[in-house]
């Protein structure tokens, strides 16, 4: 058959950064399911408040402070995050292999309070319902924190391992996008079930 | 290079690997959505019997030809089966094999993830229908109501297996939505602007946004029945400040998007086909895509009309009444659109029109019936009654099985090679037709004389025989045309004439490519020029083409969301088995907690290992090469 060339592509990049790649539009699909699910859980929270007059139900209030280190932590592992993505779209590897290392210890510290914050919450799953939705909120983002250790840690693997390509780059830089939306979520979650009985 | 020299490099990039472990490595978009299609025709026939025993159960009063137990099983699996393991999956297959040669794509985005999920469904489906044959099927109905399922009623594994079924399908249907958004916004040809993009992959589009929206709700809520049951949560017990209506907000407010998930890519199967048959493109174009993408809005806002007799507050139901009523115009819009597109152009009455034209009449009844059921007064009078179940079949096997089959015979010869036999075809749709109107339209007499869905007997005083022999006797028809269709794509698969590219002279870009496409879909990848992809070449000596995506290398082109201009080219990856294991990994766990809890720690390492092992480059992958070749051009920077 015979064809005209009309656009040539030979010369544009082999890569792209946020909205114009692929693979951000692939973990913003997973991150808006990933975040309906918070939602709705969230929704169920305050559904099942309505059924009864008291919150929590004859139990103790959960305690706040390993939580709110927690807190603390996460936020402040922002800046390393953020410092891992830049270096990735400055494709600077020895840059983005240090802060991505800083990140995964956070990550690793982090899971290890969230280990002592199911102690502090002063209720076990089958109490109540408030009992069952305040664990489940918490494991649903305990395992998204896992989840992204994991994931950082093999990434670190890699580009110490292997040479870091164009494409690396880019996955580096979408992984600190995911660290963002896991940390984002982490701020409603922690005043849902360590402030919120307080207040309700 | 010679069109036969790319040929051959394409053909070799682009390779499916042959032997098992080939076979079971293969990413190519269209032998995945091929297999899909396969397993969820068979999965379909295997709930099409169940229906028929059930239908011969109910063929006379007091038969006991079925027992209550193994009817409260059929009846649950047979529902749970056509919803989650037919219609949805055959849905986005359709998708999965058709939408990347619409858009004129190399391949389907995150290829190993779509063969991961398919494996996933199919060990699901594999799960169900083996709980049912030992005797440990779901037996509560396909929207499995607490507290009939939960822990107090629900005895032994059987809503356990209900459960699970829905997170197996639930992974593989959000992860090919998401592979299908991806495609669409960011792999168009370039020129496929967002007012050209085909109807078709529009409301595949829609449909995949309405999955990623509202299958995370029965994620939830299925979980937390298993934890209800496995742990002892108590989301659904009263007595511990649980409560039982959540479960059907939580399943409704997905469950009602379903209908449309299922629904709106039928509309664009009924677009391509009234296009391609009255040769001229669809009348009202803006007005069509704007009502796909209402219909995707409005269905989240409606879910509360199924639970219109379960005490909630008045001015909610209305409100829900009012929303229920409001759907019906984009669904009107489209229908009179079709309308005026057959009016104005000249039908060429094929099976595929055929099979169109019955769905727009037995859908039209099934939408009138709809907004009865709006209704909330005579809801009350009617509901968990045979006018129900008439509905929704009216409904769904009208709005959504008529346009599949429809586009069975129009795409078979693409996906084949081989045209199915028209004779056959015609009397498979006119066998199909009757029977199905047969079998549902009594049911709406059946309802209205008040027989409630779900007995697996009734009285011969009720009076309820007659209709109900009837109902039978069509649904023995209805199964016949199905046997025609089975039996007609068999013979055809292997004698059928060969099909050329264009058999129909068909409207968009997949009749460009050869019947069956090759592994790598386009030769050259088009520019696309308009609407029509095929009927803009008309008369056109040399269309106009992309040039410089490299040969060798599984190199895809990327293009803008909106203006599909080309920004950058991008590799993807290689047939791999990882995402196999994976899936048995995934579904061992699936199947293990059902059991106990320990599933999940003793899951996680061959889990990692498996996410790990596909992640992982190969250096013998050519992804990886592709990759190193690319970076060699200019030295990485920062390692200087």
């Amino acid at each position: 058959m015979t064809t005209r060339a009309a656009i040539d592509v030979a010369e544009l990049p082999d890569h792209a950064f946020g909205p114009r790649g692929l693979i951000w539009w692939g973990t913003v699909g997973f991150m808006v399911i990933e975040g309906s699910m918070f939602v709705i859980a969230i929704v169920v929270y305050f559904y099942l408040r309505l059924k009864v007059h008291q919150w929590p139900p004859s139990l103790p209030d959960p305690f706040i402070g390993i939580a709110t280190a927690n807190l603390a932590l996460v936020l402040l592992s922002c800046i390393p995050n953020m410092l891992a993505k830049r270096a990735a779209e400055r494709y600077d590897a020895p840059g983005a292999r240090l802060w991505l290392a800083v990140l995964t210890v956070i990550g690793v510290v982090n899971l290890v309070l969230r280990g002592l914050e199911y102690t502090q919450l002063n209720c076990r799953w089958g109490d109540n319902a408030y009992a069952s939705i305040t664990w489940v909120l918490l494991s649903m983002h305990t395992i998204h924190v896992a989840t992204d250790v994991v994931d950082s840690a093999v990434l670190l693997a890699l580009v110490s391992l292997q040479p870091v390509t164009n494409r690396r780059f880019v996955d580096l830089s979408e992984n600190s996008l995911y660290w963002y939306f896991i940390v984002a979520w982490w701020i409603p979650i922690y005043l849902i079930i360590f402030l919120a009985p307080r207040w309700l | 290079m010679t069109d036969e020299a790319l040929h051959r490099q394409l053909a070799d990039t682009w390779y499916n690997p042959a032997g098992l472990v080939g076979r079971l490595s293969i990413v190519d978009h269209k032998v995945i959505a091929r297999r899909y299609i396969v397993t969820a025709f068979t999965f379909f026939s295997i709930a099409g019997v169940l229906a028929a025993l059930m239908r011969l159960q109910l063929a006379f009063p007091d038969n006991h030809f079925l027992t209550a137990d193994q009817y409260n099983q059929f009846f649950t699996v047979h529902g749970t089966a056509m919803m989650f393991l037919f219609a949805v999956p055959v849905m986005e297959a359709m998708g999965v094999y058709l939408v990347p040669i619409m858009i004129g794509t190399r391949a389907i985005a995150f290829p190993r993830l779509n063969a991961y999920s398919y494996y996933v469904y199919l060990f699901g489906g594999v799960m169900l229908f083996t709980a049912l044959f030992v005797n440990s099927g779901p037996d509560v109905g396909w929207f499995s109501y607490v507290p009939l399922a939960g822990p107090d009623f629900g005895p032994g594994k059987r809503p356990d297996f209900w459960a699970q079924l829905i997170t197996f399908t639930e992974v593989a249907g959000l992860a090919v939505a998401v592979e299908l958004a991806a495609t669409i916004l960011k792999t168009r040809a370039p020129g496929m602007t967002v007012s050209r993009i085909p109807l078709f992959v529009w409301a595949m589009l829609v449909m995949a946004f309405m999955v990623i929206f509202a299958m995370p709700s029965v994620v939830l809520s299925s979980t937390f029945l298993l934890l209800d049951r496995l742990v002892g949560t108590q989301f659904y017990n009263p007595a511990e400040g649980g409560d039982a209506l959540l479960w059907q907000h939580l399943f409704w407010f997905f469950g009602h998007p379903e209908v449309y998930i299922i629904f709106v890519p039928a509309l664009g199967m009924v677009s391509s086909i009234i296009a391609t048959f009255t040769g001229r493109p669809i009348f009202g174009y803006p007005a069509m895509v704007s009502s796909l993408v209402a219909t995707g809005f409005i269905g989240f806002g409606l879910w509360v009309h199924h639970m219109f007799a379960t005490g909630l507050p008045q001015l909610g139901l209305t409100y829900f009444t009012a929303a229920s009523m409001i759907i019906s115009i984009p669904s009107g819009v489209q229908i009179f659109c079709w309308i005026v597109s057959l009016w104005r152009g000249q039908p060429r009455y094929a099976t595929p029109l055929l099979f169109v034209l019955g769905f727009v009449a037995i859908f039209v009844l099934g939408g009138l019936t709809g907004v009865t059921l709006a209704s909330t007064p005579f809801d009350l009078q009617v509901h968990d009654t045979y006018y129900v179940v008439a509905h929704f079949h009216y409904v769904l096997l009208g709005g959504a099985v008529f346009p599949l089959i429809g586009g069975v015979y129009f795409w078979f010869p693409k996906m084949t090679g081989r045209m199915l036999d028209e004779r056959l075809g015609k009397w498979n749709f006119w066998i199909f037709f009757i029977g199905f109107n047969t079998t549902f339209f009594p049911q709406h007499l059946l309802g209205l004389h008040g027989m409630p869905r779900r007995v697996y007997t009734y009285p011969a005083s009720s009076g309820w025989g007659t209709l109900n022999l009837i109902s039978t006797a069509g649904a023995m028809l209805l199964a016949m045309g199905g046997l025609l269709l089975l039996f007609n794509v068999l013979r055809s698969v292997r004698r059928g004439a060969v099909a050329p590219a264009d058999p129909w002279g068909g409207e968009g870009l997949e009749w460009t490519v050869p019947s069956p496409p090759p592994a790598y879909n386009f030769l050259h990848v088009p520019v696309v020029e308009g609407r029509s992809g095929n009927w803009d070449r008309r008369g056109n000596e040399a269309p106009p083409v992309v040039t410089g995506i490299k040969a060798d290398c599984r190199e895809v082109l990327i293009t803008t969301v909106t203006a599909a201009e080309a920004d950058h080219k991008t590799i993807y990856p290689d047939p791999s088995i990882w995402p196999f294991l994976c899936s048995v990994v995934t579904s061992a766990f699936f199947i293990g907690s059902i059991f106990t809890p320990w599933a999940l720690p003793v899951a996680i390492p061959p889990l990692a290992i498996t996410l790990i092992g596909w992640f992982w480059p190969k250096r013998s992958d050519r992804s990886t090469q592709c990759d190193l070749a690319n970076n060699r051009l200019e030295p990485l920077r920062g390692e200087a």
